[in-house]
């Protein structure tokens, strides 16, 4: 669609301009200021320049959470979105059945985190829980509270259950918005299942699926309250994701330097990899 | 088996998958402690709705509800205020410096929650507004803001501009031809924001929980107090964790269907 230039437009965009830039602007600028001082108390901060900056991007536990940090998105972006399109595939197109099919799927989306965490943290239990019964019941010897691996596992469990069904719905209505006489051409000319998915269904839905892999890369990326919930971030450090070492750090420690230090590489991390998908993207289009 | 069978066996396992955890907690909603504590059994031996009586009979519970469905829907009113004149001046306009506030805005929505935690805190306890409704609302904004606007302003690209022309060759001014014409036009696209808005600032723990401390406490704050000398209230805590499901089914009980209808989203 062609637009018209006006920059009249300003003053429809100046609500969001001043709302985002007082909750945003203010308190990253506040983050800003913290990484360069050190801060005794209210009267005593001394500018330090890139210290906190330079100790940061050395402290091993910035590291490790980093490296598990880009395992788990990954992992998470590998199994829910080829799962997502799957599932709406499967969803009855229309009618009754559809409505019911949207309802029962949206439900995970909706419990607020820490609720999943402790259904969870209930289900996966081995004396009380019916999945760590279960597992345990087959003669695996499951317990996230005290292997790793198995702890790792469940939050990323957790993960596919909580959030494949976003990629699912958001899958369903891309699907949805596809006319009808796409599929009949489609049947006209003889074409396989597969050749109507490559070559009808899935350039239809790369508007969505952009939404969905940068929404589930953000937030895994992001990701606090369930691993907090289920382990608190253990047993060792297994579960400890990149949002946890930071809140221990500010919360639990009062490092405010390092930890604002902590916080900028943090955001500038997710931005660039999120500036990478959405070029990488609007290139695609463009080449076309 | 057949094409059309072999997927409703998919569908169907996969949501088995997503509600047999469901299940297991209002299961355990209905037992009693001591039966979720001595024998793992597949349904209530004893059935009892003693745990909801607690939390139906203390206000220091119940309010927890009332707090966080008061902040979530002061959150979606005003992101639909502020998003909907922005999205359309995305949708039709170019004006200076838009694609860098677009993804500016959108930066925002990537901001982990944990970065803003303190600055938020004291930004909020110096203007006052520390433990009220609003500011959770306002901080939620954040994340649910950049997200609005992202996908109003698909649902407004699908609109014809000849739309507006006419209406305005009709007489209509901007704000009239805006409310009257254009937002019920978009109807399915004001529900889906609606629905991510509500999704995104109820399901949300880590900044409510720090801009709160008793007035605006949202229940998922005061849930983690189950947990007390003599161990975790399993009964009552799966009573409250089933409790919160509830607003959540009722708003997409209201939007299944713009959801059903399907939206191809433009931008990107």
């Amino acid at each position: 669609m062609n637009k018209t230039e006006n920059n009249k437009a300003w003053f429809l965009v100046l609500p969001v301009f001043l709302l985002v830039a007082f909750s945003a602007v203010i308190p990253l600028m506040t983050v800003v200021n913290y990484s360069v001082q050190d801060i005794f108390d209210q009267n005593n901060a001394y500018f330090v320049g890139a210290e906190w900056f330079r100790e940061v991007l050395r402290d091993p536990r910035l590291h490790d959470s980093l490296l598990r940090q880009f395992i788990y998105s990954f992992a998470v972006l590998a199994i829910e979105i080829p799962l997502g399109i799957a599932v709406a595939l499967m969803m009855p197109t229309k009618g009754k059945m559809a409505s019911l099919c949207l309802i029962l799927l949206a439900i995970p989306l909706l419990i607020p985190w820490n609720v999943v965490g402790t259904i969870w943290q209930i289900f996966g239990r081995a004396d009380i829980g019916l999945f760590g019964a279960a597992l345990n019941g087959l003669g695996i010897d499951y317990n996230y509270a005290s292997n790793p691996g198995d702890a790792w596992a469940t939050v990323l469990l957790i993960d596919v259950w909580h959030w494949t069904s976003l990629v699912a719905l958001l899958c369903f209505s891309g699907l949805r918005a596809i006319p009808e006489a796409f599929y009949q051409a489609a049947e006209i000319d003889r074409a396989s299942k597969w050749a109507v998915f490559r070559y009808i269904q899935l350039p239809r839905l790369k508007s969505v699926l952009v939404i969905g892999v940068l929404l589930r890369f953000m937030d895994s990326f992001m990701i606090y309250t369930e691993p907090f919930v289920l382990t608190g971030g253990g047993p060792g450090n297994s579960t400890t994701f990149l949002s946890q070492t930071l809140t221990k750090m500010a919360v639990g420690q009062f490092d405010l330097g390092p930890a604002a230090a902590f916080s900028l590489v943090y955001f500038l991390i997710v931005l660039l990899v999120s500036w990478l998908f959405f070029t990488t993207i609007t290139h695609m289009d463009k080449a076309k | 088996m057949t094409m059309s069978k072999r997927k409703t066996l998919g569908i169907s396992l996969y949501i088995l998958f997503v509600l047999v955890p469901i299940y297991w907690l209002l299961n355990m909603s209905f037992k009693t402690n001591e039966e979720i504590l001595s024998s793992l059994t597949l349904w209530p031996q004893h059935f009892t709705l003693a745990n909801y009586e607690v939390i139906f009979s203390d206000p220091s519970w119940y309010s927890g509800y009332i707090n966080s469905i008061l902040y979530v829907s002061m959150n979606v009113v005003i992101t639909l205020l502020v998003a909907l004149p922005a999205a359309y001046a995305f949708s039709r306009y170019r004006f200076v410096g838009d694609k860098h506030l677009f993804f500016w805005l959108l930066t925002n929505r990537m901001a982990p929650p944990a970065v803003f935690l303190l600055p938020f805190f004291q930004l909020y306890s110096s203007v006052g507004l520390f433990d009220t409704h609003i500011a959770v609302a306002l901080a939620h904004c954040l994340f649910n803001v950049p997200l609005a606007v992202w996908i109003l302003e698909g649902f407004m690209s699908g609109v014809p501009r000849e739309i507006d022309e006419t209406a305005y060759i009709d007489g209509y001014s901007f704000p009239r031809f805006f409310v009257r014409i254009f937002l019920p036009m978009i109807r399915s696209g004001i529900g889906v924001t609606a629905f991510f808005a509500f999704m995104f600032s109820w399901v949300e723990l880590l900044l409510a929980r720090t801009l709160t401390s008793v007035e605006a406490k949202p229940i998922a704050a005061i849930m983690t107090r189950t947990v007390g000398a003599a161990g975790i209230d399993w009964g009552v805590l799966s009573a409250a964790g089933a409790l919160t499901i509830i607003p959540g089914l009722l708003v997409i009980w209201f939007v299944r269907n713009h959801v059903a209808k399907g939206f191809a989203l433009g931008r990107v």
